[in-house]
């Protein structure tokens, strides 16, 4: 795929464009602001954008709102965000834009095969949420929720739903069959009272939806 | 609800004034006055008074008669521009002396003029209040002499001639008080000198008393008042805290753009060493301690300035610290604008630190942020359903938010019956 990047730290920008290289995609363009990104995209019109949350010149959300702007300005346009700390409202500024984006931790990077994973599931239209996240909507001890009701495996189910697998990433995550996965998946939007959506992106949505509902 | 104890701002360290010494000092031990420097002081004080303004009276006579001879030149208004500006170097010269009686600090009322250049400093002291009120005081001063001169001669000269009646009368002297009173036998000078003595030490004692009236008329009128020095006071301090804010940022900045940014990189660095055939179980041990690494440093900087909070704002920070509680917390906000950021950071570190108090030692099942605009002030009430008994005094932490939160002149109270709930609840003043 082609790739855009933009992120002011010429160390990462270089680690990451080594990555992408190094994994058969194509760097089309590596910037270092906002503006810089949007030229580029017009430019080079890329398969997928992957940006930086905090860029020049004021160096506070520029990446994410640039993001979202492109989003509005190119609709369906795969955008990844990468940040150095998860916040849920970023992620939520996101979602809402629809599918074929990500969220993630900056040095989700590392982990080279999963990053990839992650990017090409954007660029397909899914949706990709950093476990940090997820992590903290599952964390709560709110009693009397119906997430109580959940078994650990449904739990564990759950989570990687939220993050944006499909059935079939999510059964290669367990080590268990998609058939089992469907079922446990099946219980789950049972128990808590969500509509089964053929679609991934709405699946992620209905779920992250009701963890923050139950936060409340 | 109790207040918890903060150093209170300037309002109440200053309403309480200090009483100035000579009060005190005439209202202690007769004897230990009548021996200290007091007596004196107050003489000094009264008795150079007048030479002051007489110079002035002088100064101003000249510039008076130069200006009107010079008027059809433009350098006679000049002159009789500063026949009121004259008050101000008397003023100095007053509040100088204004140390014998009073050791408090007497700053300047006046301001710095806003250029350089003397035509400017000239407009702007006649602009000002203060040189006014040193004008009416030096000609109030001025008429307040002859007081100032008469009250210790008659004490000292009436009561040493008094004194020394039995010394006068045994070399043949008498002494008249009116046209009926001869004094000129040594049992009635005897008396008279034991009630001259008696009279001196009452005159001392008005002597000193008459010299801290005019102190305190002095200090009323030339000295820079209590209000003032609240608002430099109050504004120094959001200056400080500003400057803290700036700090803490200014640290983020600098972990984020360093050590995050290579921790990152290491790990990015590690990921291609892994794609090219490096032993998978050491690269993913250094991933996993570099991780780890960078996790800490996280929560280290989210302590000291969550980004979200200069990105967002209040609100959103605060629903950001809700997500991350581990007691279910609801966040009900309503503020129309931004507060300003340094009133933004303290009511953070208020809702941080309340609700690790209720996720530590309340017990509580749930929690609610509410942060709302009242009139001026942001207003935020952490309330919660555990076992109460909170108790500020006792190292909760609260103590320090009290104090945090005094810094922009704000309150924080505190309702923790036993069986609870906890109610915490801040006002923030907000000049935006």
């Amino acid at each position: 795929m082609r790739v855009v990047i933009a992120e002011d730290s010429v160390l990462l920008r270089e680690g990451l464009s080594q990555i992408l290289t190094r994994s058969g995609h194509v760097v089309a363009a590596a910037v270092g602001d906002a503006p810089a990104l949007a030229a580029a995209v017009a430019e080079d019109r890329p398969d997928i954008v992957v940006t930086d949350v905090r860029m020049p010149p004021g160096f506070r959300d520029e990446g994410l709102r640039a993001a979202l702007a492109l989003r509005a300005e190119h609709p369906g346009l795969p955008v990844l965000v990468l940040s150095q700390y998860v916040e849920q409202s970023y992620a939520a500024d996101l979602l809402h834009t629809g599918g074929g984006v990500g969220y993630l931790l900056k040095d989700r990077v590392g982990e080279v095969a999963e990053f990839v994973e992650a990017l090409d599931r954007v660029a397909a239209g899914g949706t990709v949420i950093d476990p940090d996240v997820v992590r903290g909507l599952l964390a709560r001890r709110a009693r009397d929720t119906p997430l109580e009701r959940l078994t650990a495996r449904e739990r564990e189910v759950l989570a990687l739903m939220a993050e944006g697998r499909s059935n079939g990433a999510v059964a290669r995550a367990l080590v268990v069959s998609e058939a089992a996965v469907i079922k446990h998946v099946g219980s789950i939007f049972a128990k808590l009272d969500l509509h089964r959506t053929p679609d991934d992106h709405r699946r992620v949505l209905a779920v992250l939806t009701h963890l923050r509902g139950a936060s409340r | 609800m109790t207040a918890v104890d903060a150093p209170r701002t300037g309002a109440a360290r200053h309403g309480a004034a200090v009483r100035p010494g000579a009060w005190r000092a005439m209202a202690g031990n007769p004897l230990r006055f009548l021996i200290s420097s007091w007596p004196w002081r107050a003489l000094a004080y009264l008795a150079t008074g007048p030479l002051v303004a007489a110079a002035w009276l002088a100064a101003v006579a000249v510039l008076a008669a130069a200006g009107v001879v010079l008027t059809p030149v433009v350098a006679g208004v000049v002159l009789l521009a500063l026949v009121p500006v004259s008050a101000v170097g008397y003023a100095a010269v007053e509040r100088r002396r204004l140390r014998w009686l009073d050791p408090r600090p007497a700053p300047t009322p006046h301001r710095e003029p806003p250029r350089p250049g003397p035509r400017p400093w000239l407009g702007f002291r006649l602009r000002e209040a203060a040189t006014w009120r040193e004008l009416g005081y030096a000609l109030l001063s001025s008429l307040l002499a002859v007081v100032d001169l008469a009250v210790p001669f008659v004490i000292i000269v009436g009561s040493t001639v008094s004194a020394s009646a039995p010394w006068l009368v045994d070399h043949g002297d008498q002494l008249q008080y009116g046209p009926s009173v001869t004094v000129d036998r040594p049992p009635e000078a005897w008396a008279v000198a034991v009630t001259a003595v008696l009279l001196l030490v009452a005159g001392l004692y008005a002597m000193t008393a008459l010299a801290a009236a005019r102190a305190a008329l002095a200090r009323a009128l030339l000295v820079r008042a209590v209000e003032e020095e609240l608002v430099e006071v109050r504004a120094s301090r959001a200056r400080m805290a500003g400057a803290f804010e700036a700090e803490r940022r200014r640290i983020e900045r600098d972990l984020h753009d360093g050590a995050q940014q290579r921790l990152t990189g290491l790990i990015m660095t590690l990921g291609l060493a892994g794609l090219d055939g490096a032993d998978p179980a050491l690269i993913g041990k250094g991933r996993a301690e570099a991780r780890a690494a960078l996790e800490e440093l996280r929560d280290l900087v989210r302590g000291i300035h969550p980004s979200v909070l200069t990105d967002r704002g209040l609100a959103a920070a605060v629903a950001s610290l809700a997500e991350r509680s581990p007691v279910p917390v609801e966040v009900r906000a309503d503020l129309p604008a931004r507060p300003p950021e340094s009133v933004e950071s303290a009511a953070y570190f208020v809702v941080a630190e309340a609700l690790a108090n209720v996720a530590k030692h309340s017990g509580a099942t749930r929690a609610r942020v509410t942060l709302r605009r009242a009139g001026p002030a942001l207003v935020l009430e952490i309330w919660d359903d555990g076992a109460g008994g909170a108790d500020a005094s006792r190292g909760t932490g609260l103590q320090g938010l009290a104090d945090r939160v005094a810094v922009h002149d704000g309150s924080l109270r505190l309702s923790s019956p036993h069986g609870g709930p906890t109610i915490v609840r801040v006002e923030i003043p907000c000049a935006s």
